[in-house]
């Protein structure tokens, strides 16, 4: 009998009386595999895969899982130092896990070395585009007019445009400098965030635990000098941007 | 770490971002993994699409 296990994080190894009560997919019982010192954290996995499969491509029960296997990681690092594991990762046992742990030994302790005493910190800057005027009727003025008006606003569009990009660059650029790391994911859609604007930038900044509040300020800071932009800061969040561990 | 990462309510889309696009990758003895990032996405955007246009916030000091 194979019993598949989901596997949410390595850590370093905990006590595993740390880990009672928590609850990750479905509610399974979280519990802990350990290799040495490093530990996965995982719970049985749902006994359909297929029907797993099917959950992911529905709303509402892809985002019952994330939060789930969000909500054990949270947990987890809150007591430790963590490696997240990317979204339904799942192992055909127990044994799987085991081979996992003593496979990349080397790799998941140099990694979780590079995250200790870190967090992840969101980073979006938007742009607030005024959305193209409905041509108006062009009283007395000829057909040419309107359109060399239009080309001019169009111009002046693409103008803000490039010079907000050059001023997201410039930030991005400085808080890369003051992070320990920096991951970018792709831009988000306004349909998906329900967030007004544009996003341009979409970073993620690996820092350290003591220095967060300094590299928040930081980063509004930054984007006040920039009248054409708008920060929103997320986090604190476990590294989940900084987790590949075939980086040195 | 202890004690920074607090459990508390965060977007989906951030944490999709998290989950999806990060977190560890590995091959192995899995059974399941996301193997194909877009399609979660296509899927999340056919479903979130046919809602309609976003209502736009209420301008501050013009509450209906």
């Amino acid at each position: 009998v194979t019993a598949p296990r989901y596997v949410y994080a390595v850590g370093r190894a905990l006590d595993p009386a740390g880990l009672g009560g928590l609850a990750g997919i479905d509610g399974a019982e979280v519990h802990q595999i350990a290799h040495r010192d490093v530990g996965a954290v995982v719970s049985a996995a749902p006994p359909d895969e297929a029907a797993l499969r099917a959950r992911l491509g529905r709303l509402d029960e892809l985002a019952a899982v994330a939060e789930a296997h969000h909500a054990v990681v949270a947990a987890v690092a809150t007591r430790t130092v963590v490696a997240p594991f990317q979204l339904a990762t799942i192992y055909q046992d127990e044994g799987g896990v085991r081979d996992l742990l003593r496979d990349r030994y080397d790799d998941f302790r140099a990694l979780l070395d590079r995250l200790s005493g870190t967090v992840e910190l969101g980073v979006k800057l938007y742009v607030d585009e005024t959305p193209p005027a409905q041509p108006p009727p062009a009283p007395g003025g000829s057909g040419r007019d309107y359109l060399k008006r239009l080309s001019h606003k169009h111009r002046r569009r693409d103008e803000q445009w490039h010079e907000a990009a050059a001023a997201a660059e410039r930030i991005d650029t400085a808080l890369g400098a003051s992070a320990l790391g920096r991951s970018h994911h792709r831009p988000q859609p306004a349909q998906l965030s329900g967030a007004p604007g544009h996003n341009i930038l979409n970073a993620a900044y690996l820092v350290a635990t003591d220095r967060l509040t300094e590299f928040t300020a930081l980063a509004r800071r930054l984007t006040a000098n920039e009248p054409a932009l708008r920060v929103e800061v997320t986090g604190p969040w476990a590294p989940y941007s900084f987790t590949d561990p075939d980086r040195p | 770490m202890t004690g920074a990462v607090a459990e508390r309510n965060v977007a989906l889309v951030d944490l999709l971002d998290r989950l999806i696009e990060g977190g560890v990758v590995l091959s192995g003895d899995l059974t399941l993994a996301i193997a194909d990032v877009d399609l979660v996405r296509i899927s999340l955007r056919a479903l979130i699409c046919p809602i309609g246009p976003r209502r736009e916030p209420t301008p501050p000091g013009r509450q209906p």
